[in-house]
């Protein structure tokens, strides 16, 4: 067994950020290593690193330079970014429901014609795949998630739209992704859920945090209604599964 | 219980304190003032805690009126004419405002932010520790939205504290220093040519990102990189080869290469720069800049200590007003500058 896993780049990202950079792709193994950097640096803190931010690739560590210095930094982080992977425990895993198609998905139809399948057979292969939350960014909540069936995977749009819907579920590329608040987005549109990730004066206010187990299931435009309502007025409507 | 009723103001005004921290891991960007020393000294001349929530004022003029008692103030940041009903009053001061005083700035001169501190500061519900507005999230209080006139902000009864100066040295057109990186390699020996160039600030900026003006800063391996983490002073190259610097309201992940980052010491200071005024960068070491950040961070903590009994200040406001109009000739804001973001503007996920 290896004792050390290969040196990550130590970037900086000003006097006062570093980013720890484990791959230049999208890539579930390094992923994996910036969520357990994340993990250790949230259980062994070291003083002057101020907050951390989970990408695909990369863990952005600000800290305050008044209380530790990048050469110093570096080198505590090259460490324990090249420790063993420890194998994660209690995941959670939420089911979010999703109204697929017509108004909601404008291009659940397209998607379809261009991967020469039917919508139903779209819907059932999201439903089918099994997601982990690589990175919340952009905006609030905006929650992209590894795991997408190969099946799925096709070019973002040329054009972005300007605007697309609060809650819309999307895929681009090999991601997918649960958008929160309305805003222009470039990825293909297949459905919405009122599942709100981001939500003031509910607790908690962010609801899916990076390395969440995520599926998703089908409901019917009624059902999103009533669970749209129930949203609004603070529940959280996506189901925590047992893990 | 007073209260400061905003009686006239323009875009790009809100009430910023020392932001959110902690929250950038689900996506909810820092915010808070554009320029941290003036709202420090904002706050140091009216007694309050250095990072208390202020009135950030854009570029554009605004007027604010005491009513149901006195307020107390103080303003500093861009410099502006200002008056209470007639009588000259000077940025970097405190003043009071008596029951139905109106203090009325003009437009900013030679800057982009003033910063209006309340004695007492202004009081709301704070949302991860701030009252700053971040409109596009809907956070902020007592409105989460710029403001607007009508707007009420309450205040305690002015102390009648005797007024005070604090004098903020700067170094108005030095370059803005940057650290290069993270992704300089993406860009060869562009790098020379940003920072051998002349910038300005484009007229659509916002508190989300500065787009600068100037040649095409050109990629070697293309302009997509996968999403990673940005700074305040994040300064990506998009496609067009114009960069963005991102400032306190930005995204908190972004798929365009960074070519550099503005220091900790030089942000605010790039960020009172106007649109349509000419700067260069230039590329500092890493320990310079750490070394310039602790300056930095030093000298907001000790504002305090630089405050002043402001006896004899009077007589330096007519110089400080004819110091200004050079400024005011060479920084002549056009309407279309400090819009409200429009959505073409944004940028998308990736």
């Amino acid at each position: 067994m290896a004792a050390t896993l290969s040196p990550p780049r130590l970037l900086p990202s000003g006097d006062s950020a570093i980013t720890v950079e484990f791959s230049r792709n999208i890539d579930a193994t390094a992923n994996r290593r910036v969520l357990a950097l994340d993990r250790t640096l949230a259980r062994e803190t070291i003083a002057g690193v101020t907050e951390t931010v989970p990408t695909y690739r990369s863990l952005l560590v600000h800290y305050d330079p008044v209380q530790i210095d990048f050469d110093t930094l570096s080198q505590k982080l090259g460490i324990l970014a090249q420790l063993p992977v420890p194998p994660v425990t209690n995941t959670r895993r939420w089911r979010i429901p999703v109204v697929y198609g017509g108004e909601h998905g404008i291009d659940l139809g397209d998607v379809a014609r261009t991967l020469k399948t039917t919508p139903d057979d779209i819907v059932a292969r999201h439903v089918a795949g099994d997601y982990r939350v690589a990175m919340i960014g952009f905006t609030p909540g905006w929650s992209y998630l590894s795991g997408l069936p190969d099946s799925l995977q096709m070019p973002r749009l040329l054009n972005p739209r300007l605007l697309t819907p609060a809650g819309t579920i999307s895929i681009g590329g090999m991601q997918a992704g649960v958008q929160c608040l309305a805003g222009p987005s470039g990825w293909h549109l297949l459905g919405r859920t009122a599942v709100r990730t981001y939500q003031l004066h509910r607790e908690p206010i962010f609801l899916l945090e990076p390395g969440d187990a995520v599926t998703f299931s089908a409901v019917d435009a009624k059902t999103f209604a009533e669970q749209d309502r129930a949203a609004e007025a603070g529940e959280i409507v996506a189901e925590l599964m047992a893990s | 219980m007073s209260k400061l009723v905003i009686s006239s103001i323009g875009p790009a005004s809100s009430v910023q304190d020392g932001g959110r921290h902690g929250v950038q891991r689900y996506g909810l960007t820092p915010g808070g003032a554009m320029d941290a020393l003036a709202l420090a000294a904002a706050n140091s001349l009216a007694g309050n805690a250095l990072f208390a929530a202020a009135i950030e004022i854009g570029p554009f003029g605004a007027a604010f009126t005491a009513r149901e008692g006195a307020v107390r103030v103080a303003l500093t940041g861009a410099l502006r004419n200002a008056d209470i009903s007639g009588r000259a009053v000077a940025v970097g001061t405190s003043m009071t405002l008596a029951d139905g005083e109106t203090l009325t700035l003009g437009f900013a001169r030679g800057g982009s932010f003033s910063y209006l501190a309340i004695e007492g500061a202004i009081a709301g519900e704070p949302i991860f520790g701030s009252l700053a507005v971040n409109a596009r999230a809907g956070l902020g209080s007592p409105y989460p939205r710029p403001l607007q006139a009508g707007d009420e902000l309450p205040a305690v009864a002015a102390s009648g504290a005797a007024e005070r100066r604090i004098d903020l040295p700067t170094l108005a057109d030095a370059p803005i220093r940057v650290l290069m990186g993270p992704q300089d390699d993406e860009f060869g020996d562009a790098t020379k040519l940003f920072l051998d160039s002349e910038w300005k600030i484009s007229a659509t900026s916002d508190r989300m990102g500065y787009r600068l003006e100037g040649p095409a800063i050109k990629h070697l391996h293309g302009h997509n990189i996968i999403t990673d983490g940005t700074v305040n002073g994040s300064i990506q190259v998009p496609g067009n080869g114009q960069p963005i610097v991102l400032m306190t309201d930005r995204g908190t992940s972004g798929g365009y290469p960074k070519i550099a980052t503005v220091i900790t010491a030089d942000f605010g200071r790039f960020a009172q720069i106007p649109a349509g005024k000419g700067f260069r960068f230039t590329a500092v070491g890493m320990a310079e800049a750490q070394a310039e950040a602790r300056k930095f961070w030093q000298k907001l903590r000790t504002l305090p200590d630089r405050v002043k009994p402001i006896e004899n200040f009077d007589l330096n406001i007519e110089a400080l007003q004819d110091a200004n109009v050079a400024g005011a000739a060479v920084s002549a804001i056009d309407a279309g500058t400090w819009q409200i973001p429009s959505a073409a503007d944004a940028l998308t996920p990736d």
